[in-house]
Order: C-alpha cells, then structure tokens, then sequence
C-alpha cells in the first residue's frame, strides 16, 4: 500500500517542531526582540500562496474574485517580508561590542 | 517554467536557509548573518513560485507592482518606526500575516483549480480542513493582533476587559468552530466557510481584550505563535514544503518565548489567558491605605551624590524607561560613572518591558555595548556586592515581597535581589502600583531612596549633578 503524501508533510511539519525548539532555545535572550520580527518576516513566505491565487486569473479577467484576495495578500506579505528583515537588520546593527579602546 | 519535484527541492532549501535565520540569533555575532540567510530564502521562495506557475502573462505585472506597493510601505515603516514602539510594531505585523492567511484560503476556496486541490464545490477533504483551519487561526491571529496592537498604541485601555459568562462564551465559539468545519467538509457550503472565518475574528478579540496591559509580552508571543501555525495550516494546504517549515518554526518559537515569558511571571499560560489580572479599582484602595508609611525620597542631587561615591553601580531599567524614552539619557548618565572608573553593569528581568528583549533593543538603541547587558540569573548574585541599584521604570519585577509572602499574587516569581544592595534608587512618577496592582515593599526600605519624576528628566538631572 501507498503512502499517502500527507504523511511525508506531517511528518516534515512535526521534524520542523523540533529544530524550532532547539534553535529557538539557544537564541540568546537578548535578542528574543529580533526573533520575533525576523519570524515575522519568514512567516509571510505564506506570500508564494498570494502569488499562486492572483496568477490564477486568466488573461481576459486578470482580477476575479480570487485572484483580488491574492492581490491583497501580495501587499500585506510584502509588508510583513520588507518590514520585518528591514526592522530586524535594522535592530541588529544596534548591537555592538565594548570598544576595546582601553 | 521548472518541474513540481525541483520547486519542491527549492523550496526545502529556503526552509533551510529559515532554520540558519534563527539559528543565527544565538549570537549577536551571528545575527546578522543569520538575517541574510533568511533573505536569501525568501527571495528563492518567491523566484520560484514564479517560476514554477510558469504564466508570464499581464498578471504577472500586476503581482509585482503589488509587490513593490507592500514593499515600500514595509520599508518605509521598518525605516521610521521608533525603538521604542517595537512592541506594537510586532503586533502589527502579526495581524498582517494573519490576515495574508485568511485571505490565501479564501482565494483558495473560490479557486481551488488554481491549486490543484479539485474543483469548486467539490474540493479534496483534506484541502478543506486544511485550509479552513488555517483561514480560522490566521483570522484569529489577526483580529488578536489588532487589539494587542490598539492595547500597546494606547488607542485601547491596557485594562483587562471582563463579563461573566466570557470564558464558557469563548468555549462555545471555539466547539462551533470545529462543528462548522465538520460541516463544511460535508456540505462544501461557502457560507459556513464565511461563518467559521467570521467567528474566528470574533474568538480573536474575545481572547485579547481580557488580558492586561502588563501581560503583554506574553500575548505577543502567542499570537507570534498562532501566526505561525496559521502559515503551516495554509503550507498544508498549498502543499509547499517552505511554508510548512517555517509554520513550525514560527510556531514553536513563538510558544517558547510564552513559556519564558510565563515562567518569569510565575503564572501559568491558562491563567494569562483566562486574564483579568491587576484589575485597576483594587489597586487604589490599597494604595490609600499605604500611603502613610514613610519613604525617604530624594532629588537628582542625592541621586548624583550617592552614584559618584559608589564603586559599582547596577541599573535596573523597566517599562518606565521605553515609555520616557529614558535610554539615551541613561547611557549619558553612565558615560559619566564610568568615566569616574566606576564599574556599570545592566540587569534584565525576562518580563521587563512589553515584549521579550524589549529592554534589551532599547539599551542596543542608545548604544550600549551587550556584553554589559546581563540577564537575570546571571547577575542576580551581583546585587549583593554593588554599591547602587539604579531602578528605572520598573517595579514588579524588583519586589522582594515575591520571596517573602506567599499570599502575594506574585509570590515565587524570580525577582531582581534589588534590596541586596548597599543603596537603591528607584526612579518612579509616583507612591502607585505596578501591574500587579501590588506594593513594592523596597519603596519603604532605609536603603532606598525614591526619585519622584519622570525617567528621563529625572535622569538628565542626575547627568548635570555628575560634572
């Protein structure tokens, strides 16, 4: 009998559960700031669905119901993906070392 | 236009290059690096959508004007957003891909040709579950992150909202949701699709309004969570192996950091969301009843005075100081100490602030070198051998009544040993409670001398007595 290919995700989900934690563990607290706006910024990949629904239209009605939902999500990703590695870039370059001028 | 079986291959890579991301914060070294692997897997994540849809067609211009129109607002916000409103920042973007998720289902729903998932009325079951539960969390997220985020901007009292009958309603929602999805998966109706979404947004708000101003960091944190389970929910969906990755990241990270978060408040997650905790009304009869014990309180002057002859002083900074945008004002003041070879060290309590690492991105901000920026396990034994303990804006957190009476609400959590020190400071605006609608018993200790005024004049003061 076949697997389904459900299975092999869930079980790419469930693998992906457990580097989360041990990867989240081991972020330093100081940065938990940066970790969230730089998950923020990976959770919009949920942009490579937007773009699948707004390419969906065909070439005589490039806005049809669906596609305009993947349109608007294209936006609100594109915020969330800009905004977020920029903000966390932008965090990130705050934190520096004592000088060793002494 | 490239196979399905390459895409996929893609796509693990940039869920690879997602997990370097985080694993790249385990340092400030690496921090940055990390966030350019995380770019990087994106715009392979993006490349290849384009390519494997293959359809080259006028749409495709639109995709990227729309692409540029949400850039350009991210970069712009990214760019002028203050440190200091971080936390409603993160809100906000929450509720963005919150709403990203909803939005992708419902295209989803009315096109499910597009995506390989059946035909219209007649999508697979499990694309329908799959979906309706990503379109349900990510609804909840959003209308979550927007309250969360009117709670932080102050458009909304931080207070907890309560009616009776709030939990069991809450109950009710949830089961109706499941029970409509049950429904839907059978009858295929798009109008229960729309009702479970709509309920969603309801159960969003109902879960945030209770909870308080103060439990803040841990409603990010949550809600960071539901963001990313509603991004594996509509991964499933889509079949994309990248956005099932990154689901379960985001997920997980974002429910450690509310176990950290919990775990510093010695409360646990069901009590923080049930909320209602520091309930404003109790909070002033008791303050009354207070007021009279006697507090020894000082001007910037004493303040000055007092650091100027100590060997080692530990600052202590809170909420207070994000809210006076005291930080920069801080650091000048410790410019000064140490120039006067005075030693300056920096302790964090996890929950200080509004969102995890708060103070830590603020002190980042006026340039404080990090590695003078300690945690609390790390320097709380050094409280005992310092000369000054410096409390800016926080207050909770320093209160030795968690040690001392077990019938404090806040008893048995981890607090800063504050009163171990030879003297405190304690920069505050008034006599009032913290969040947890407590007195601070250290504000009536001989050692402690208390600095009525706002942080950052009162610190700009301090700066001025120290020449």
């Amino acid at each position: 009998m076949e697997i389904d290919p459900f299975i092999f995700r869930l079980s790419i989900f469930i693998l992906s559960i457990f580097i989360g934690y041990y990867v989240v563990w081991s972020v330093t607290p100081s940065l938990h700031t940066p970790l969230m706006s730089v998950t923020n910024a990976i959770s919009s990949v949920i942009i490579v669905g937007a773009i699948i629904a707004a390419l969906a239209g065909t070439s005589e009605s490039i806005f049809n119901t669906s596609s305009i939902f993947g349109f608007i999500a294209i936006i609100l990703a594109a915020i969330n993906i800009f905004g977020g590695f920029l903000v966390t870039q932008r965090m990130l370059q705050m934190y520096k070392k004592k000088k060793n001028k002494k | 236009m490239i196979s399905a079986n390459l895409a996929a291959i893609f796509y693990l890579v940039s869920g690879i290059l997602f997990i370097l991301a985080l694993r790249g914060l385990s340092s400030p070294d690496t921090s940055r690096q990390g966030n350019y692997f995380g770019i990087a897997g994106m715009i392979i994540a993006i490349v290849v959508t384009f390519l494997s849809i293959g359809n080259f067609s006028t749409s495709l211009v639109y995709v990227i004007i729309f692409l540029i129109i949400g850039g350009v607002i991210g970069a712009f916000i990214a760019f002028k957003i203050p440190m200091t409103a971080m936390p409603e920042l993160v809100a906000g973007f929450h509720s963005l891909v919150g709403l990203a998720a909803v939005f992708v289902a419902i295209a989803a729903f009315l096109n499910p040709t597009a995506f390989n998932l059946g035909n219209i009325s007649d999508i697979k079951l499990a694309s329908l579950i799959e979906m309706s539960i990503g379109a349900a969390v990510g609804a909840i997220t959003f209308s979550g992150s927007i309250i969360a985020f009117l709670k932080l901007r102050g458009l909304m009292s931080g207070a907890p909202i309560t009616f009776s009958g709030q939990h069991i309603l809450n109950l009710i929602l949830g089961i109706g949701i499941f029970v409509l999805i049950f429904y839907l998966c059978k009858t295929q109706s798009s109008n229960i699709f729309w009702t479970v979404i709509l309920i969603s947004f309801l159960v969003g708000v109902l879960l945030i309004i209770p909870i308080g101003g103060a439990d803040m960091p841990v409603v990010i944190s949550m809600l960071n969570s539901y963001s990313g389970w509603a991004a594996a929910g509509i991964g499933f969906t889509l079949e994309n192996t990248a956005l099932i990755i990154t689901g379960a990241l985001v997920g997980s990270s974002g429910a450690i950091l509310s176990y950290i978060m919990c775990k510093a408040m010695n409360r646990s997650f069901v009590s923080v969301i049930l909320g209602g905790f520091g309930a404003d009304n109790s909070a002033d009869d008791k303050k009354e009843k207070k007021d009279q014990k006697p507090v020894k309180s000082g001007n910037a002057e004493d303040a000055a005075f007092l650091m100027k002859n100590a060997s080692s002083v530990i600052i202590v900074p809170g909420y207070g100081m994000a809210v006076a945008q005291a930080q920069h004002a801080l650091r000048e003041m410790v410019d000064k100490l140490k120039k006067k070879d005075i030693k300056v060290t920096y302790a964090i309590h996890p929950v200080a602030g509004r969102m995890p690492g708060h103070m830590n991105v603020l002190l980042a901000e006026a340039n404080v070198p990090y590695d003078e920026v300690f945690e609390l396990e790390d320097i709380n034994n050094d409280f005992a051998n310092s000369d000054v303990a410096f409390v800016i804006g926080a207050n909770d957190v320093t209160n030795p009544v968690a040690k001392t009476d077990p019938k404090s609400p806040i008893f048995g959590m981890p607090v800063l040993d504050v009163e171990k020190c030879k003297s405190v400071l304690f920069v505050k605006r008034s006599l009032s409670p913290g969040y947890a609608g407590i007195d601070n018993e250290l504000f009536y200790k001989d050692n402690t001398l208390m600095l009525f005024a706002d942080a950052k004049k009162m610190t700009e003061d301090i700066v001025k007595n120290l020449d």
